[in-house]
């Protein structure tokens, strides 16, 4: 105990360095003091905060236009965000509006596409804020490389994952990618999840699909999520399928290295 | 089926059978209602008390809510219901219950010969007319006493599974949440890792680091790699030490389908861990979770309301000697259990049922971020908890699981209910805490040691 403040130290604060977990917080009497303590509060107000953000579907549409890309704008058949968060169901589903919308495209550009790009709030619009613009342009430079026709970018808001079944069968489109801000944790607030359908239609399971999470800047980078997705992509077409059946094999590889990091020691068995 | 109609002044109100009834009377909550079988308003929601008030217990030991010739969970408890223990109150209603647990005649010796005799509905039908005060008072009779190398359980006792997730499964940074824990005084029901991969070399590998660091430190503890029970049987088989046998587990056949199991692979698990003889002090092994919810999000509720699917989740865990049993309460999210309140009540509501049925039951107190809920709710229902007599509760690095990305009750939220409440951990642990220097406690007040205790500073020293 220091003399001048009424807090221990910690004499393990070297652990830090060892893992990200909020260790050697030390203590005033048995509880938090007061810097761990209002650390802690800030991170849960973001997460918070980016759990509630209205999602900026007219200004993302507006940033996309002036890099030529068109996009429509829908909404889920949850009407706000209390519902949203109580209702799965509804975040699963365009309003009718929306669906009339997207009939109409249909319409009017008949043959389908080989992807559509559809674009939710989910649980965090600060993620899709943050990284659907870099994200596709990085995706879309490769994509066009390999000659993918894709739809416009289809804005959902209030949307959960399965909705993009729904727009997927509603466009004729051979492959949809979902781009979502994923739940925020307390040191992520801002992570993007993609989630990848084979031949979508209402009704599909998770099983049917293929994730790639945690995509941010202190997570996994817009090359490599690209690079990922395009692999599914090729991968899908060949087997004409998705989900559980269709492995990426990238993701397999980095699980086995983890395997071997695993058979190490550590400082509390000592060196062997 | 029976109708039950119940009639309040001008009023009739009618349920069409006792699974009607029972959730209509459960009090409000977000996955009731997204299963479409809540009250439409609050005057159905207490007329359906009351008549629940009025069922005869014997009512229940004929009306299955899910068809026994369905689902094997039904079977088990009917099948296993011991007549001769629920003599003591089968002349009784509901609401007869109630008022027999609150009396005088009801104290823990009655209430653990009760147990047996007790089904699950019984209990869920009992907890939707108590309030929150109710549920303390009668859960704070009773304990359930399981021992493996430490006794859980105890009165005037709190233990803490010590939960040192990593997002990678990195060795080194799970280490490092151990000492940190253990330092804390956390870790007596278990140090129990939820792993990033679930490949059995890894599974193993974590084992293996689990047990030498018990051993090295000579910790009165269990160890647990919460991973599925035929990945665990397949560690037992290839000889790998391992204590704790973990599965999470539902209320339905349906729902335990979902997470790849029945009853038979349970009791492979159970024998596969009893064939180890790890136990020092007693052999309860399996490990449970559980959560109001999760039939419902396998589509496999039978439209039965989420709290009487929890309460058969028990009958399932209490027919394996378990361990421990832990509801991980606000886990789901927001869709089943909205907001704090609904969280803190459905946490003392599982508490109650669990321990009425004879259940060692703990709670991983805890929320998401697209919950209605925050610390100050975690402290409530902790609170509550610790006065109601829980056995163990989670203790995590500064609340944050980053792997889980959740948040649970920290190690020091665990030292404010020994300080507040005068709650020891497992008296095998509390000695072990004396006899390396780490803390004492004497009236409730926790004293640290000066010094890091000598095996740890030289465990530090290593990384100098």
């Amino acid at each position: 105990m220091n003399k001048h403040t009424p807090t221990a130290d910690n004499p393990w604060l070297a652990l830090r360095n060892l893992t990200p977990a909020r260790i050697a917080l030390g203590r005033a009497g048995t509880s938090l003091p007061t810097g761990a303590q209002l650390d802690f509060q800030y991170a849960h107000a973001q997460a918070r905060d980016a759990v509630h953000l209205p999602f900026d579907a007219d200004g993302l549409a507006a940033q996309l236009s002036e890099r030529g890309r068109h996009s429509l704008l829908l909404h889920s058949a949850a009407s706000d965000r209390h519902q949203y968060l109580q209702r799965p169901d509804l975040g699963r589903r365009l309003n009718d509006e929306s669906a009339a919308t997207l009939r109409q495209y249909a319409q009017q550009n008949p043959g389908g596409v080989d992807l559509a790009i559809v674009v939710a709030d989910g649980l965090s619009a600060l993620a899709v804020h943050r990284h659907t613009l870099p994200f596709l342009a990085r995706f879309e430079e490769q994509a066009s490389a390999d000659g993918w026709a894709c739809a416009p970018v289809v804005l959902v808001q209030q949307g959960r994952v399965a909705v993009a079944d729904e727009v997927g069968e509603l466009l004729g489109a051979r492959m949809t990618v979902m781009l979502i801000g994923e739940r925020p944790g307390l040191s992520s607030p801002d992570s993007l999840g993609l989630y990848f359908t084979y031949a979508p239609r209402v009704g599909l399971t998770d099983a049917y699909r293929n994730c790639i999470s945690n995509v941010r800047l202190e997570g996994l980078s817009y090359g490599m999520a690209a690079h990922r997705l395009l692999y599914l992509m090729r991968e899908a077409c060949r087997r004409q399928l998705s989900g559980v059946n269709l492995k990426d094999e990238a993701e397999v590889h980095s699980l086995e290295s983890d395997d071997l990091a695993s058979q190490k020691g550590n400082f509390l068995l000592g060196k062997d | 089926m029976a109708t039950f109609v119940h009639t309040v002044g001008q009023m009739v109100y009618r349920f069409d059978s006792l699974k009607e009834v029972m959730a209509k009377a459960s009090p409000a909550r977000s996955g009731d209602y997204l299963a479409g079988v809540a009250a439409s308003n609050d005057g159905e929601r207490v007329a359906a008390q009351m008549a629940l008030a009025n069922i005869p217990l014997t009512h229940f030991l004929s009306e299955a809510l899910v068809p026994y010739e369905d689902d094997e969970v039904t079977r088990l408890i009917i099948d296993t219901h011991d007549a001769q223990a629920f003599a003591a109150v089968s002349h009784l209603t509901v609401g007869g219950l109630r008022d027999w647990l609150l009396s005088e005649q009801a104290d823990e010796t009655s209430l653990r010969a009760l147990a047996p005799g007790l089904t699950p509905e019984m209990a869920a039908a009992v907890s939707k007319i108590m309030r929150v005060q109710d549920l303390v008072l009668v859960a704070q009779k009773i304990r359930v006493v399981t021992r493996f190398r430490g006794t859980m359980g105890l009165r005037g006792r709190l233990s803490t599974r010590l939960q040192p997730n990593h997002p990678t499964d990195e060795p080194a940074g799970i280490a490092a949440s151990i000492l940190d824990g253990l330092l804390y005084g956390n870790g007596d029901a278990m140090i129990g890792i939820n792993p990033a991969t679930d490949s059995i070399a890894s599974i193993c590998a974590l084992l293996e680091m689990l047990d030498a660091i018990i051993q090295r430190y000579d910790i009165p503890t269990q160890a647990c790699v919460l991973t599925h029970v035929t990945t665990s049987i397949e560690a037992v088989n290839r000889g790998v030490p391992l204590d704790l046998v973990f599965q999470s587990i539902a209320g339905t056949e349906a729902a335990n389908a979902g997470f790849g199991i029945n009853l038979n692979v349970l009791q492979e698990g159970y024998e596969a861990g009893l064939s180890l003889q790890r136990g020092t002090l007693g052999q309860n092994l399996m490990y449970f979770e559980t959560g109001q919810g999760s039939a419902l999000s396998a589509n496999a509720h039978h439209g039965v309301d989420q709290q009487t699917c929890e309460t058969r989740a028990y009958a399932v865990a209490r027919h394996f000697k378990p361990f421990l049993v832990n509801t991980v309460v606000g886990f789901i999210g927001p869709e089943y259990l909205y907001n704090g309140k609904q969280i803190i009540r459905a946490g003392l509501e599982d508490h109650f049922c669990g321990k009425l049925l004879g259940v060692p039951m703990g709670c991983d107190i805890c929320y998401t971020n697209h919950a209605e809920a925050d610390q100050d709710d975690m402290d409530t229902l902790l609170t509550l908890l610790g006065v109601a007599g829980i056995n163990f509760i989670m203790g995590i690095p500064g609340s944050d699981d980053i792997m889980l990305n959740y948040q649970t009750t920290s190690f020091h939220d665990a030292l404010y209910a020994r300080q507040t409440l005068g709650l020891k951990p497992g008296p095998e642990f509390e000695a072990w805490l004396a006899r390396t220097g780490i803390f004492t406690q004497a009236d409730g007040r926790v004293r640290f040691g000066d010094n890091l205790p000598p095996a740890f500073r030289q465990a530090l020293a290593q990384l100098a």
